[in-house]
């Protein structure tokens, strides 16, 4: 079993300083705005002590708690993906030359995250990041150079929100490989502390530097029961078996059509996604027609132009447009990427103007299915 | 250099998919009133040559306008010859018209997989192609024609709106006076002097002269083109694992990152553009899929 050591608030911080003097930027979950989002932090006290949130679909809400705990709240509205594939990155810089042009091939000198209290659900979310820019024919520059000099501390989870279905997805609420270091947070007869799971060497060079003191079996039996508890208490849950074939034969149901007919395509739920990862490509070009950049940013399967090739759009209407996101996140993302596309965050169903739920059209595929 | 590209699509090293190289244009052909030719070759030593199979594209970049996916229509046995044709629709192709001899445009490729000669040996083979979808497949019909002894009959259906937009008439002409090949053209609508087929090109695939048994169809063109070419091979009794077909979508990186082209569970730009027809069947008849 994997070492594992018992750290105070104190040490907490002492960590973050740690990471500091190693000229990482510390990333952990902050309030801004009336809602928790992923973001640069200072110090311990950044992060969102005493408050937890509130999910439902279309519903999202703080509150306070009045406990010191810092992760009541459970994940942030924007995951990680923000550092490690920028929603904006100029790839290339060309210019006029003679009757020509030049192309200046852009390397950016990729900044040192430290991805603090990263959800279970997002580090299955940057497996399978990993396995599409990585481990492919060709791999993206940007993510891969950002990526290695990542390191990671996963916050366990011991309280779901209303729209958390993880467990249904086997990609929570406990991380199980993948981190650095895994913390689960205590509050227990008058103590607060974390018991960490040691997961990489630099990670045990790290604790070494700060003051530790070995987990008991007890500390690290009570805090698995924390997490199973937690595992019980889902606010939603998704059924997975024979799902992909499901849906597959389920191009033509008719309930695409009433779930179109409440989507408004405005893409939130990609914007919020984890596992969703498309961009677009495209030229800016000064006025004077000497320089253009070339910058990929984030893009979004709801957009019209999305799927344009001559002659109109191969999707133009809602329900095709949800039913293509939700087919890959459910179906073929598996085929392909030998992983499901979905991590369970509950994310989309939160941030869904229209409170449409992954689940409920999923099992209602699934109720209403034809078939063949 | 040379082969530098496909070399490192192989390794993942340090060939970077996504960066455009400028070449040089050597010769435009205005083929129609909106399709034209272009002829493409390094610049002053600063990028490569590079191998291709029949059926794979590249994307084409016009400095500060954009890029676009486009087949190249050359001879796979002649890579110097960078050759891609194209219609001129959009944005991009239509700024690429104005292109002359001595310009700059933008290469970075190839991309897909192309189209399985390498398997056909001994089969007829069937081109079907349908207005511009001529110019992928005429990468095919060069290589099958360097070594036409290998196949059985090989037979090119071709069908366009009218007499003035037949792609590469020269050529097609010279094609149709061998003996040991069966050209057939049909137009949607015929003009001035037309003596030839008039209809769509599905009229043909029942008529032309193969043998279904020992059939191998490469079909490129419209969607709709290819649903009803395909029917008509499948009552002709053409197998679905014997039919292959090019599909398009749109596409921003090619290398499959950026999820513009899915097509159900595959990517056109790296699973495709060619597809065994019974790979992607139940997609066909789906629609917006």
């Amino acid at each position: 079993m994997a070492h594992q050591v018992r750290l105070t608030l104190d040490a907490l911080q002492s960590l973050i300083d740690e990471l500091q003097s190693r000229e990482y930027i510390v990333i952990g979950p902050k309030i801004e705005n009336r809602k928790v989002v992923y973001d640069e932090i200072a110090k311990i006290d950044d992060l969102p002590a005493g408050w937890s949130d509130e999910q439902e679909a279309a519903t999202y809400r703080l509150h306070k708690t009045g406990s010191p705990a810092l992760f009541d709240i459970t994940h942030s509205m924007n995951a990680w993906i923000h550092h490690l594939y920028p929603s904006k990155a100029t790839l290339l810089k060309a210019s006029r030359e003679n009757s020509g042009f030049t192309v200046e091939r852009m390397k950016e000198a990729p900044p040192k995250y430290a991805l603090f209290g990263i959800r279970p659900c997002d580090l299955e979310a940057m497996k399978k990041y990993d396995r599409i820019l990585l481990k492919d024919t060709f791999h993206d520059e940007i993510y891969k150079n950002r990526r290695e000099k990542t390191f990671i501390i996963s916050a366990n989870c011991t309280r779901p929100s209303g729209t958390c279905f993880c467990a249904s997805m086997d990609s929570g609420p406990k991380a199980t490989s993948g981190y650095d270091l895994a913390l689960t947070e205590i509050i227990r007869d008058g103590d607060h502390y974390f018991i960490a799971d040691i997961g990489s060497e630099s990670a045990q060079e790290l604790i070494n530097k700060i003051p530790q003191a070995e987990a008991s079996a007890d500390d690290i039996a009570y805090a698995n029961s924390l997490i199973e508890k937690a595992r019980e208490q889902m606010g939603r849950t998704l059924n997975t078996g024979n799902l992909k074939e499901i849906l597959y034969k389920n191009y033509e149901n008719t309930h695409w059509d009433t779930v179109g007919d409440r989507c408004l395509t405005c893409g939130n739920c990609t914007l919020v996604c984890p596992t969703c990862f498309c961009t677009t490509i495209q030229d800016y070009t000064d006025l004077t027609g000497s320089n253009v950049e070339r910058i990929r940013q984030w893009d979004s399967c709801y957009n019209n132009e999305f799927s344009y090739i001559h002659g109109g759009s191969v999707r133009t209407s809602s329900y095709a447009r949800y039913r293509h996101w939700l087919m890959h996140k459910l179906a073929t993302y598996h085929d392909q990427f030998d992983t499901s596309g979905c991590v369970g965050c509950g994310r989309c169903i939160t941030w869904c103007p229209a409170a449409i739920d992954i689940t409920e059209e999923a099992s209602a595929i699934r109720q209403h299915s034809i078939t063949v | 250099m040379e082969k530098t590209i496909e070399t490192n699509r192989k390794t993942n090293g340090q060939y970077d998919p996504l960066i455009t190289h400028p070449y040089t244009v050597k010769r435009v052909i205005n083929e129609t009133h909106d399709t034209f030719t272009l002829h493409l070759g390094p610049t002053n030593g600063r990028n490569t040559i590079f191998p291709f199979t029949a059926g794979q594209f590249n994307m084409l970049y016009m400095y500060g306008i954009g890029e676009i996916p486009i087949s190249i229509s050359g001879d796979p046995s002649k890579p110097e010859q960078l050759v891609h044709t194209t219609r001129a629709v959009g944005t991009v192709t239509k700024a690429m018209r104005g292109l002359k001899k001595g310009h700059s445009i933008g290469v970075r490729g190839p991309y897909g997989n192309g189209w399985p000669l390498d398997n056909l040996e001994g089969k007829d083979v069937v081109f079907i192609a349908g207005g511009i979808g001529l110019a992928p497949l005429r990468s095919a019909m060069y290589q099958v024609l360097a070594n036409r002894d290998s196949y059985g009959k090989v037979v090119l259906l071709y069908g366009t709106r009218t007499p003035i937009d037949i792609l590469f008439r020269k050529e097609l002409e010279r094609w149709k006076s061998r003996f040991d090949l069966d050209v057939y053209v049909t137009v949607d609508r015929a003009i001035g002097t037309w003596r030839g087929y008039v209809g769509v090109v599905t009229i043909l695939v029942s008529r032309a002269p193969y043998d279904p048994r020992n059939t191998v169809a490469l079909v490129c063109g419209p969607e709709v083109m290819m649903r009803f070419s395909i029917m008509e091979l499948k009552k002709r009794g053409v197998k679905s694992e014997h039919i292959y077909l090019s599909m398009e979508r749109n596409m921003k990186c090619g290398v499959g990152h950026c999820g513009h082209c899915q097509l159900g569970p595959t990517f056109v730009c790296k699973d495709g553009p060619v597809y065994r027809y019974d790979e992607i069947d139940y997609l066909l008849d789906i629609r917006e899929v």
